[in-house]
């Protein structure tokens, strides 16, 4: 099953690509400037093809089996997101073209803006932020410029309940805030004693996911928004569980300040196998002023049949431009595909169903494997992945179990307020057969930790390595192929 | 139209498993006064009627693909091999996640793991990451890995003005809660050998790119020497595809080399998705953000790969992580580790040095015209910088209407000294007879 690297297919000489030869005179080529080696490999088309082929085989994928991988939300990805994003207009427009030469792009962007502000609920949106986690960044920055730009520089504090995603911490700490971690309830909530406590003059505000990331929605989410107003702070959304959410309530009208998307979660564009995604922002009146430019506007308003005349403008006191360019467009292409698909309704009913779909699995397995949070849960639950009575057991077995009946496991250790955690979500794109299926093979897994638990020990059995050494390729540091060339060793 | 699968049937025997009456009842912990909201979105459109939608959108841009394009200045039109996009749409690659799971993601991995490798041999360096968002996110990594490899107790960088206007100005938006003073740019005509008396005890980090904004590029050994006798580090910001003929930074002595991926088998794509390559030495590693393949054995004894060093990374150190970095492009990894297989050693130094070629013949073509004149005191790639008779905005918007030409990027933008110049780019894209048709529009307009 192994498949050799790329370069063992090499040969001196082969070429995958014929290009043209040059058309112009030669030019004299830039002395002392000239590279005499290059390490590349030389294969022909066909081996190359092969090659990446075979290793494409050897990945589990939403294509391939069910992936209910808790907050990752890996729910089908429509092909035809994937030719609106490749239609030539799309796909060769250049970044710097002039904005009246691709008005198409920029009605495009205008229009998800619109519509990810009403869906969200909030008067702006910028489609600059590249991933969650960038999304994150803008918004603590804004939040902070926010603060600033009153005079208040006192606020340092970012409070961050301790079911929070490990990216809401780094992010505070990446714009030079202190966190404070603020315990959870014993129904998975916000604490709000814990909450009222921490809120005073010196806090920047709350980061807070909403489901959580138990996949329970905050009980007390108006009073958490207010305390936190009303000591100064404004209130981040992390939007990583989204699609629980699209139709049933909106952030903005909970009183969310600023809230990323992830468009490669919520609104189906491809993992890619850890990316690209896109975290749009969307905000409040109070921090509308801070966005990172450019946004898109009309500038020109339209008469009659005429279309309005779309352009890139800079928000009057802007946190300035978080990556080159306008953002990740071929995600915006297909998340505007997406949501033309599905409509408002489409929306919410793909909201209701992963509810659902999460509930219903739940229901099938709950008596088998320990619920440390017994309440309706949103798109996603989490379970305890041990049990007393089968001590050698871990949340890590029982994920590279279910790897022998071709699905993927779900998130495990996390979040870190659940000991042995199993974090799953369904979506609303699995059938409910194949949701009977899963269920049954972990209620074939659970028996089998108490009767056979070596069979889960040894896991996975039938992919195309077996477990992992981490520990040796953190100690050995392979990390490339090739020699190091003298200059650097 | 949507893409659940459930009949009525379904809903009602799983509402009837969970023990509700409705789906309604599922979200009773929402508070009332904002539950289900009526949402001003348009109604739902079947596949055809969406694709039309979107291909009239799409069908009202200019493009590269129809239209003759001499605009670089970060983002390149190249040659894409069919054989990337018919990879990256294997479902396979296309639908998988970060791959946490190894056993279940040798595929996604081991594509990484040689991604790597090719950025190593085409930077010269020791160890690169995969990846960041874009090249310029890549340097403002670069900015925060060399202000904590000095423990913050060196808090001053030094950008060269010929860095990326892009690149320079989100490095200054990730680090503005940081302290730190970004210097160099504030008087945009000042050479390398400018700003090297600037360097101090305070400085961190050095950054110059190669080629510059301008297309320009000279070598980087006496930079370096001087970087480094401040005890600084040096960050080289490079173009993969000048990297296929040119000295790689490696040799020049750099610390840390970061580009845009996107000219290694991504489109233009309106500026995104790209992929951001960051590139180091080996002593440096462990400062690193973004995600790192390493190999390893399984239970077995057999050869496999693996995330390693995630100890340095968010979801395990939290708020003592230096990045937040999660999501980032593996997908575009891929795809330009697909491109740099198919074009290979020899394929790569052909399209690097038909750039150069045309862009030198471009250029010189340009410089005969009355009017017109190229900046050739350095030598340059494949962009170069023409002073106009006219504003360049008024030479590209005839170029575009009355020729159909995609013109350059008008430097006066961000260069206030190069008002009526402009940045024009030429690759393999662009033959003998499209800089012609350039050429001649240029003397009609001139």
């Amino acid at each position: 099953m192994t498949e050799p690297l790329i370069y063992d297919y090499s040969s001196p000489g082969r070429v995958g690509v014929n290009m043209p030869a040059p058309d112009v005179p030669l030019a004299e080529l830039p002395a002392g400037l000239v590279r005499d080696e290059l390490d590349l490999p030389e294969v022909s088309q066909l081996d190359a093809i092969r090659h990446f082929n075979h290793l494409s085989t050897l990945n589990h994928s939403i294509d391939k089996g069910f992936y209910p991988l808790g907050s990752c939300t890996m729910k089908y990805n429509p092909r035809l997101n994937e030719d609106t994003a490749r239609l030539p207009g799309f796909a060769f427009s250049h970044p710097l073209q002039d904005p009246g030469t691709v008005q198409g792009n920029l009605a495009l962007m205008y229009q998800l803006q619109e519509w990810l502000r009403e869906i969200g609920g909030f008067v702006a949106v910028s489609l600059q932020p590249a991933a969650g986690a960038q999304g994150e960044l803008t918004g603590v920055l804004m939040m902070r410029a926010y603060h600033l730009d009153r005079g208040d520089t006192a606020r340092r504090k970012m409070l961050i309940p301790n079911s929070a995603h490990g990216t809401n911490p780094a992010t505070s700490a990446m714009a030079g805030l202190d966190v404070v971690e603020l315990l959870s309830d014993d129904r998975g909530n916000v604490d709000l004693e814990a909450l009222r406590k921490a809120c005073g003059p010196d806090v920047v505000g709350l980061m807070v996911t909403n489901p959580n990331t138990l996949g329970l929605f905050e009980e007390h989410i108006q009073e958490v928004v207010k305390l936190v107003h009303d000591c100064g702070g404004l209130v981040y959304g992390d939007g990583a569980n989204m699609n629980a959410m699209i139709g049933i309530a909106r952030p903005g009208d909970l009183g969310f300040d600023v809230l990323h998307y992830n468009l490669h979660k919520t609104f189906s564009t491809p993992h890619g196998g850890g990316g690209p995604g896109s975290g749009p922002v969307g905000v409040s009146e109070r921090l509308k002023e801070f966005l990172p430019a450019p946004l898109v506007a009309i500038v020109e308003e339209g008469e009659g049949e005429e279309p309005p005349l779309y352009g890139l403008v800079t928000p009057k006191k802007t946190i300035g431009r978080m990556k080159s360019f306008q953002g990740q467009f071929g995600m915006h292409v297909r998340a505007y595909t997406y949501i033309r698909v599905h409509g408002g309704s489409g929306l919410r009913e793909n909201s209701e169903m992963a509810v659902l779909n999460a509930n219903y699995l739940l229901s099938k397995i709950r008596h088998a494997y320990h619920l440390p949070y017994d309440r309706t849960c949103k798109h996603e639950f989490v379970l305890e992945g041990h049990w007393d009575d089968a001590p050698g057991v871990h949340a890590l077995d029982i994920s590279k179990r279910l790897m022998d009946f071709g699905i993927h496991p779900p998130t495990n250790y996390f979040p870190l307020i659940v000991k042995e955690a199993l974090m799953i979500e369904p979506t609303e794109t699995e059938s409910k057969e194949t949701l009977d299926h899963f269920a049954d093979v972990m209620l074939t897994i659970a028996k089998e930790a108490h009767e056979s638990p070596q069979v889960l020990k040894t896991a996975p059995h039938i992919t195309p390595v077996a477990r992992l050494d981490e520990v040796r390729a953190a100690k050995e540091l392979v990390l490339c192929c090739r020699p190091i060339p003298e200059w650097a060793a | 139209m949507s893409y659940v699968p459930h009949t009525d049937s379904d809903r009602k025997a799983m509402l009837k498993a969970i023990g509700v009456q409705s789906i309604a009842e599922l979200f009773h912990d929402v508070p009332a006064s904002v539950r289900f909201p009526e949402l001003d979105l348009p109604g739902p459109l079947s596949e055809p009627e969406t694709l039309r939608e979107l291909g009239d959108l799409a069908n009202s841009n200019a493009h590269a693909g129809e239209s003759l394009c001499f605009l670089g200045a970060g983002a390149y039109h190249h040659f894409i091999p069919s054989v990337v996009n018919h990879t990256i749409l294997r479902g396979e690659f296309l639908t998988a996640y970060t791959p946490y799971q190894p056993e279940v993601s040798q595929g996604t991995l081991q594509v990484i793991y040689e991604y790597q490798s090719m950025i190593c041999a085409l930077t010269g360096m020791d160890v690169a990451n995969a990846s960041h968002y874009d090249g310029a996110t890549s340097l403002a990594e670069a900015v925060i890995m060399a202000v904590n490899h000095f423990r913050l107790k060196r808090k001053k960088v030094i950008f060269s003005p010929t860095v990326h206007p892009h690149y320079r100005a989100v490095a200054r938006t990730y680090t503005q809660g940081m302290g730190l003073t970004l210097t160099g740019d504030d008087e945009p005509d000042l050479g390398l050998n400018d700003l090297l008396p600037r360097l101090d005890g305070e400085t961190a980090l050095f950054v110059v790119q190669y080629p510059d904004f301008f297309g320009c590029i000279e070598n980087l050994k006496p930079t370096a020497a001087a970087v480094h006798q401040a005890g600084a580090l040096l960050c080289v910001v490079v173009n993969p595809i000048a990297l296929g003929l040119l000295t790689p930074p490696g040799a020049f002595g750099a610390d840390i080399v970061v580009g845009e991926g996107q000219p290694l088998g991504i489109p233009l794509s309106y500026g995104g998705p790209y992929l951001g390559f960051f590139a180091t030495k080996k002593d440096y590693v462990r400062k690193m953000a973004g995600r790192l393949v390493g190999e390893t054995m399984d239970a077995n004894g057999k050869k496999g790969y693996v995330l390693t060093l995630a100890t340095r990374e968010q979801h395990i150190r939290r708020e003592k992580a230096t990045s937040n970095i999660c999501t980032n492009q593996g997908l575009m990894a891929i795809a330009a580790t697909v491109y740099l297989s198919a074009m290979g050693k020899n394929g790569l130094r052909q399209v690097a040095e038909t750039c150069y070629h045309r862009a030198h013949y471009a250029a010189d073509r340009i410089s005969e015209l009355d009017g017109y004149a190229v900046t050739r005191d350095r030598p340059f790639f494949h962009e170069f910088v023409v002073h106009c008779p006219r504003p360049v905005a008024e030479v590209n918007a005839e170029l575009f209407n009355e020729f159909g030409i995609i013109g350059g990027y008008e430097l006066g933008n961000d260069y206030a000294h190069l008002d009526q110049h402009m940045l024009l780019c030429a690759t393999e894209m662009n033959t003998l007879d499209d800089i012609e048709e350039l050429v001649g529009a240029l003397e009609q307009l001139g």
